[in-house]
């Protein structure tokens, strides 16, 4: 109930407008929206389209919604140190602890753009190789140590 | 926070202590219960008192309650601070009570910051409003009827900030630290706020949620691991004295459990030493082990070659290499002599039997100590059975005999002693295990060796059919006796030796096996 009259309002609200790089693809239910996002100021990913899947539960916006980037033909895996090369995303504004209910699906948006916009480092997370053949778990399930303030 | 509910205890997690927490002990029961200085037990002092015996205290949730609430009230008028406010400082600062006085004297403005009580705390109390052309950050719902907000000044609709209260108490298990639902706002929402907004089975929950930081904050306090059990122990014994003790503890539920780690208890063997050991005997360590023992490596090539029959001429498949299993040494030398190796002697096979040897020893010292410790657990299983049984057997005798039920108690004394001596037994030997060899080994050994025996008779009588059983009951009341007795004789030498740092256990440094 929550989560469809509060989707709905975003989704008024982005027919006005959008931030810049920002596009939706996809968001004709209240489960799974797809969004594509750019980060053109970036050498690291300038030129690229990435595309991002949210899902959200009843709770939301309570509760978090998972987010990952999604690769097909024309859509890359962003390299960067916390974004594994399956997609799932190493960040405390997903997880419980950093979510806040005022977030919504532009927001974080912009804030995986501002995560992208400030990195310099063309790798992936420590252990990546390992994790991404280990986990079957979803992201909201896996307990990440968020160690790195700086993003 | 007065809720008198019962509440489940699960197990509670491996605490994360904090170094500097030596103050927070504070005596906050008034009970006068008998403590002894730990370090004094083992003199004669207190005879009645065990040197593997520790002090401790089983708690009651409503001695949590009590002595949560007289911190607070103790404290709050020092801090100058109403209660509210105060438990929340305790909270932020884990309870512990030196720290939070000392940083509080310090930087009261910083550690109001940090604890999310900025603001004047106590002016206007929360209150619920409405606000005319406010829009929810959460629903995005304009002009609701009812809006909340701290002092932050977040502000949310009443149904928002209920559901989010809900899924930080319900869903996520939060109650002491659940921060204001604005984006980067660390205000700690307080108890006056919650009552405002919370009611019925949530207020019930989060009281118990609130219990449970306390204990789990507290390092002298651990819930009691059992099932259904409600209790905590009150404990002094701190954890880097434990190499050094093995603080078992009974709850009043029955369960006896190691304080330090909340396992089972397992004396004498100190906690670092069976965390080590269970880690050994799960782990497919054993199976490397294993290969060592049964099979050769090539000496050129080192590929590991498992011989299953034929003569000792080996040529390594992968290498090619030519050389006798019985000795190691290289092929040619052998000269004539082609299935029989008679060179026992020569240096070529020396060093690769050398280290074959040392991982067979290895091994067997380790299967040595495995099997009997495993042998202990089995049979404490099967004893658990003989438990279960004994009840039967008990009435079967009060049945066939006319005695009375006080008479036939013996029986399940005996039981007990023998479930607790395997126990003790069984972890002996993982003791043992890491135990290095000096002058003082050969008496725990022969201590071991005398509750064994004791052990075993006893075990041996319980078998007999129910008939004989009368007429051994003083044999059985003895043999109880003395399997007690030769535990207490066990537990207490070791624990004296423990504590005074006699006995070297090899626990820090890996065994090379």
């Amino acid at each position: 109930m929550l989560a469809s009259k509060r989707l709905g309002k975003e989704l008024t609200k982005m027919h006005e407008n959008l931030a810049p790089g920002i596009t939706k693809i996809k968001c004709d239910d209240f489960q799974e929206w797809l969004m594509d996002i750019r980060v053109d100021d970036n050498p690291l990913y300038h030129g690229e389209v990435y595309r991002l899947k949210f899902t959200f539960s009843n709770g939301y916006p309570i509760e978090a919604p998972e987010v990952v980037f999604v690769r097909d033909e024309t859509h890359p895996i962003p390299i960067h140190p916390h974004i594994y090369s399956n997609g799932i995303i190493c960040l405390d504004l997903l997880d419980k602890s950093g979510w806040s209910p005022v977030n919504n699906v532009e927001s974080v948006c912009v804030a995986l753009q501002s995560m992208l916009a400030s990195n310099t480092k063309n790798e992936r997370p420590p252990g990546d190789e390992d994790f991404v053949r280990t986990n079957r778990q979803r992201p909201r399930d896996i307990n990440f140590v968020f160690h790195d303030d700086k993003v | 926070m007065d809720s008198e509910d019962e509440f489940n205890s699960s197990q509670v997690s491996e605490d994360e202590f904090m170094m500097d927490a030596d103050s927070d002990a504070e005596d906050d029961y008034g009970v006068d219960h008998d403590d002894v200085g730990f370090e004094s037990q083992h003199t004669d002092i207190k005879p009645a008192k065990h040197a593997y015996e520790v002090d401790f205290k089983v708690c009651s949730p409503e001695d949590i309650e009590a002595q949560q609430a007289r911190q607070v009230a103790d404290t709050s008028s020092l801090l100058e601070q109403p209660p509210e406010a105060t438990a929340i400082l305790f909270r932020h600062f884990r309870w512990n009570k030196e720290r939070l006085i000392d940083k509080y004297m310090d930087n009261r403005d910083a550690v109001l910051e940090a604890a999310g009580l900025s603001e004047e705390a106590a002016s206007s109390p929360p209150r619920i409003e409405k606000v005319p052309g406010f829009v929810c950050d959460i629903c995005c719902d304009e002009d609701p009827e009812e809006t909340f907000a701290m002092k932050c000044g977040h502000r949310f609709c009443v149904d928002c900030y209920k559901q989010y209260l809900r899924t930080k108490i319900k869903d996520e298990g939060e109650a002491a630290r659940i921060r204001c639902p604005g984006d980067g706002c660390n205000k700690i929402v307080d108890s006056k706020s919650l009552n405002l907004l919370i009611t019925g089975d949530l207020k019930e929950r989060y009281d118990e949620l609130l219990t449970r930081t306390y204990v789990d904050d507290k390092e002298n306090l651990k819930w009691c691991p059992a099932p259904e059990c409600v209790y905590a122990i009150d404990c002094k014994v701190r954890d880097k004295e434990l190499m050094r003790v093995v603080p078992t503890v009974h709850c009043d539920c029955g369960h006896d459990f190691c304080f330090g780690c909340t396992l089972d208890d397992h004396q004498p063997a100190p906690c670092a030493l069976v965390k080590k050991w269970l880690k050994k005997c799960a782990d497919d360590s054993e199976t490397a082990n294993w290969i060592s023992a049964h099979t050769k490596e090539c000496p050129k090539c080192h590929s590991t070659i498992e011989k299953n029959g034929g003569c000792n001429h080996m040529t390594c498949r992968k290498c090619r290499h030519e050389f006798c299993w019985m000795c190691m040494g290289i092929w040619s030398e052998h000269g004539t002599s082609w299935y029989n190796c008679n060179r026992y002697e020569e240096k070529s096979g020396h060093e690769a039997r050398d280290a074959q040897a040392k991982s067979r020893q290895a091994l067997e010292r380790y299967l040595h100590y495995y099997q009997r410790y495993a042998n202990h657990e089995q049979s404490a299983k099967l004893d658990k059975d003989i438990y279960l049984k004994t009840e039967k057997k008990m009435q079967q005798l009060q049945n066939t005999t006319g005695m009375s039920w006080i008479e036939v108690q013996f029986l399940d004394s005996a039981s007990q002693a023998l479930q607790q001596c395997r126990r003790t037994l069984k972890w002996t030997y993982a003791f043992a295990y890491y135990l290095a060899r000096n002058n003082l080994t050969q008496i725990f050994e022969d201590n071991q060796k005398d509750l064994e025996m004791a052990v075993e008779n006893l075990s041996e009588m319980f078998e007999k059919p129910v008939d004989q059983l009368q007429g051994l009951k003083v044999e059985m009341m003895d043999k109880t006796a003395y399997c007690t007795k030769r535990r207490i004789i066990l537990l207490d030498d070791t624990a004296v030796n423990l504590r005074e740092g006699m006995l070297d256990l090899d626990v820090i440094h890996e065994r090379e096996c």
